[in-house]
């Protein structure tokens, strides 16, 4: 009692004398966050600039933070070598085909793993889970030469088909989601006579939307960002990536950064605008993803 | 509340079904083979087949157009006394040590500002993570015109400080350096696992070392770090994991090479070269399984040495 009315008073007491601390730091944290937000945003701002340039600004030293004429040659002399539109749709193939893939094969194996009770639920959880230990490079051999006697090299198969078996960490991810979900909704539907493909599909899948929806990003996000996947299976200039293509191009131009600033831009914006709209999905999957005690 | 009704019925439905064998029991196998089918043959094709194959591979003269002949422990001989080899994981291990911690500490010192719940707070975080978001080779390429000696941001920023800046990734010493900057820039996803730890601190806890006078760094070190310490571990081991797959910036930073003078020629690079370039297979196999090890090797002692101290009463 004594103890706890003395905190009391304290903790009244700090909060009386605290007002000016408290300033000081929001002042400092201010300050420090401003200071990094400009650090982390320099790059984008050059990107942007750089991309705007003219050959003077360009070259100029000491450098031209914000161009003295705004140019679109860059923009112009970039997509002229650099097939925007045509890596723009190859890249959307295999990220939408990849994504659909993904979120349904992972769902319904992860439906296997937790919603149903049978002996070899855990074994397999288990063997499925220790997967993801092991690294790209070690199958990425094998597997090239494998998709290469099926014919599959320098088409999009090996970039998609293996994401309709189930992902790993995407299956990990939901079992984690369905197992909160109770029991009894399944019961009552078996009661009504429904078998587990109607569960599945009519009520476990509506209420993991925004489960599914992180699976979709993350799955998105790794087929828009992949180089090395592309990188091995695909030569043919015409079937590459936007990731595959910038890269070549880079070799191309090496330092001929407007053109270069500029197919950058191109490829940056269509992700920012999707993080925009999506980003409380986003922060939503990492935190699922983070572990917990 | 649920658990306890639902307890003994599931109990006593178990008991009677291990009793009779019930058609309930074998339907039950049935969907959770169709289920885990899919996942089931993706783990053959994808996983146990490729595995055992690279296994194979790794004591075989394979190439991209020889098939693959027996030779025993070569290919590993051949790579103990392979000097680029050696280079490139002193390269790996350079970039792991310097880059994994600081990533980190990063990421911690973003998460705690952010913590501090300040206006705007949507706004630096956005702008903290948008690094992490964006493809890697765009990013890449950035930082490719930032680290230019003459016309990059970097060096002129540097100059109005009257330092004259290094030729970055055009010079051996500082090419790493380079490139562990820019994986730094990248920490925004762990900022934002952290930012969620961070959320799980009790205040309370926190009010009470106040009114016991713990300053802000004792309170840090005493209620912060325990509570965050399972995050922290996590994010050790994943970027220990993805530290030695570091490709794809490398691979765009420095145009495929690993250069200038084999400065940041990593593992992964290596192994990639010399698959897909000089087409040794069976070579680069072995160097596929023998990174496994160190990684694994590596992990193991983590958790050796950290795991004992992290602290899950927290969640």
């Amino acid at each position: 009692m004594a103890v706890a009315t003395s905190a009391r008073a304290g903790r009244a007491a700090s909060r009386n004398t605290t007002w000016w601390p408290k300033l000081a730091e929001a002042i400092v944290a201010h300050a420090a966050l401003i200071t990094l937000s400009v650090i982390f945003a320099i790059p984008f701002f050059w990107m942007v600039s750089g991309a705007l340039k003219t050959g003077p600004d360009m070259n100029a030293f000491p450098v031209v933070w914000f161009p003295t004429t705004l140019t679109l040659e860059n923009f112009i002399a970039g997509v002229q070598v650099f097939p925007f539109l045509r890596y723009l749709f190859n890249t959307l193939v295999i990220c939408v085909f990849s994504m659909v893939g993904a979120a349904l094969s992972s769902s319904f194996v992860a439906y296997g793993l937790s919603r149903i009770e049978w002996r070899w639920r855990t074994p397999l959880f288990v063997i499925i889970l220790s997967t993801m230990m092991i690294p790209f490079y070690v199958t990425m051999v094998p597997l090239f030469t494998m998709f290469r006697a099926m014919g599959w090299v320098n088409t999009y198969l090996p970039l998609i088909v293996p994401h309709f078996f189930g992902v790993p960490f995407f299956i990990f991810l939901l079992r984690q989601f369905f197992l909160s979900i109770p029991k009894e909704m399944s019961e009552s539907a078996r009661l009504d006579g429904a078998n587990e493909l109607r569960i599945y599909w009519q009520i476990i899948l509506p209420l993991a939307k925004p489960a599914l929806a992180a699976v979709a990003l993350f799955q998105f996000l790794a087929s828009w960002n992949d180089l090395l996947g592309p990188l091995i299976y695909l030569s043919d200039a015409d079937t590459y990536t936007l990731s595959l293509g910038l890269t070549f191009f880079r070799g191309e131009y090496a330092t001929q950064f407007g053109p270069l600033m500029a197919a950058s831009t191109v490829v940056v914006i269509p992700v920012i605008v999707v993080f925009f709209f999506a980003q409380r999905t986003f922060i939503q999957g990492i935190t699922l993803t983070g572990v917990k005690g | 509340m649920t658990a306890t009704s639902a307890a003994p019925r599931s109990g006593s439905t178990h008991a009677k079904e291990r009793r009779g064998r019930s058609p309930q029991q074998r339907r039950n196998t049935f969907w959770g083979l169709v289920f885990t089918a899919p996942g089931i043959i993706g783990l053959v094709w994808f996983y146990a087949y490729p595995v055992l194959a690279s296994l194979y591979y790794s004591f075989t003269s394979a190439t991209m157009v020889r098939p693959p002949a027996w030779i025993g422990a070569t290919n590993y001989e051949s790579l103990a006394k392979d000097p680029t080899w050696w280079q490139s994981l002193s390269n790996t291990i350079y970039y792991v040590v310097v880059s994994v911690p600081l990533g980190i500490a990063v990421a911690l010192i973003l998460a705690l500002l952010l913590n501090l719940k300040v206006r705007g707070q949507s706004i630096y975080r956005v702008i903290f993570y948008l690094p992490a978001i964006v493809p890697l080779v765009a990013s890449a390429v950035v930082w490719l015109y930032v680290f230019n000696p003459q016309y990059g941001v970097l060096n002129n920023v540097l100059n109005w400080f009257g330092i004259t800046g290094p030729g970055w990734l055009n010079d051996p010493v500082w090419a790493m350096p380079a490139i562990i900057i820019f994986s730094t820039w990248g920490a925004g996803n762990l900022m934002i696992i952290l930012l969620a730890g961070l959320q799980d601190v009790p205040k309370d806890l926190h009010d009470q070392a106040m009114v016991d006078g713990a300053g802000a760094l004792a309170r840090f070190r005493h209620v912060t770090l325990p509570f965050l310490s399972p995050h922290l571990l996590f994010a050790l081991v994943t970027g220990l994991i993805a530290g030695f797959q570091f490709f794809t910036p490398i691979f765009v930073l420095t145009n495929g090479q690993g250069g200038p003078a084999g400065s940041t020629l990593v593992s992964g690079l290596y192994l990639f070269q010399n698959a897909f370039q000089f087409f040794k297979i069976g070579y680069a196999s072995a160097i596929a399984w023998v990174l496994f090890i160190i990684v694994a090797l590596a992990t193991a002692l983590v958790f050796r040495l950290v795991g004992r101290r992290v602290y899950y009463g927290g969640a």
